[in-house]
């Protein structure tokens, strides 16, 4: 498998045209236990990553990440700007000066990806947030040392669904207690976007 | 600069704007900085937190307060930004509370760790005296 700049572009464009297609369902899943802005931060962070890397050309993917993230950061308002956005910071580091990487560099980018969003929100698996989905999707990819589209998406389904009976322990949820469980974590479900986008764009 | 600097950080830049009016009354030498709303919309801005800082920085020091959850995030990452220096300090304090205290202890030219302490004493403050039998 090759990820290139032109998969990377691929899988931001992808992502992007999920995020604006459940740009009301994120904001719905914001609404009942977050500030429902979710939605409308995650539709228009992307939507400006996708017209910025369109119509950019790079040499290595550790420039289009490092755009990634510095708009995702400039762009979205609520947390999971500087979530997201340290997440490919990370990303653009593990990959600089790469015009392709294998599988597994693609997977200890993602690794790094990981660290930076729990060293960023100081939460760990269990706490009803998108690590929730990261860190079983990581584990799995470590395990397999390389990228299994398919199995990836699904994995990352299950573990965005399995947030529903977590109570949150981070961020505005956190105020709800007991109350926040029954509900899917926003930020785990736009990962799930972020992953299933990644899936899309390895198989095409 | 003279005196420890602030930087206010809110989600709403009516908040923080208005917090800065009242504080310059309190105490107009205190340099004070803010960093409210993304985009002309409500939320926080990692690099407007970061100009922020820039604009009063100094060896005397800076101390940022901030409201509510991802504003602590983009702070961090704004002093992350900026290559991690020293003389900053994230104080752990209720933004009106916290600033307005911040600033009259800056204002009396304490340093930068007595400002911070002073500032998150504000979360002990009793606004309202109860008795036990309330």
């Amino acid at each position: 498998m090759a990820f290139g700049v032109k998969q990377a572009k691929r899988w931001m464009s992808i992502a992007n045209d999920h995020i604006q297609q459940q740009k009301q369902y994120l904001t719905e899943l914001d609404q009942a236990i977050g500030d429902g802005d979710h939605g409308l931060n995650m539709a228009r962070g992307f939507q400006e990553v996708a017209g910025k890397i369109a119509s950019t050309n790079y040499e290595d993917l550790g420039s289009l990440f490092k755009d990634v993230s510095m708009t995702l950061i400039a762009k979205v308002g609520g947390a999971s700007g500087p979530l997201y956005g340290t997440a490919f910071l990370k990303m653009s580091l593990a990959l600089a000066g790469k015009k392709e990487a294998d599988d597994k560099e693609l997977v200890a980018a993602l690794e790094a990806a990981l660290g930076g969003i729990k060293a960023r929100g100081k939460a760990n698996a269990g706490e009803k947030t998108m690590v929730d989905v990261w860190e079983p999707v990581m584990e799995f990819l470590r395990e397999k040392g390389s990228v299994h589209a398919k199995e990836v998406e699904l994995l990352a389904k299950e573990k965005m669904e399995h947030t529903k009976e977590l109570e949150a322990k981070k961020g505005r949820a956190a105020y709800l207690g007991k109350r926040s469980v029954g509900h899917i974590d926003p930020g785990s479900a736009s990962s799930y976007l972020l992953f299933a986008a990644l899936a899309k764009a390895l198989e095409e | 600069m003279k005196y420890v600097s602030l930087v206010l950080i809110s989600h709403s830049q009516e908040i923080v704007n208005g917090l800065k009016k009242l504080l310059n009354q309190v105490q107009p030498d205190v340099s004070i900085a803010v960093a409210g709303g993304s985009d002309g919309e409500i939320g926080t801005n990692a690099f407007r937190i970061k100009e922020a800082i820039e604009s009063v920085y100094s060896e005397k020091g800076v101390v940022i307060l901030f409201d509510l959850g991802s504003a602590l995030l983009n702070a961090e990452l704004a002093i992350e930004m900026l290559g991690k220096p020293d003389y900053i300090a994230i104080a752990d304090a209720p933004l009106v509370e916290g600033a307005y205290i911040a600033a009259v202890e800056a204002g009396l030219g304490k340093s930068l760790d007595e400002v911070v302490r002073a500032c998150e004493q504000a979360k002990q403050m009793a606004k309202v005296a109860r008795s036990d039998a309330e």
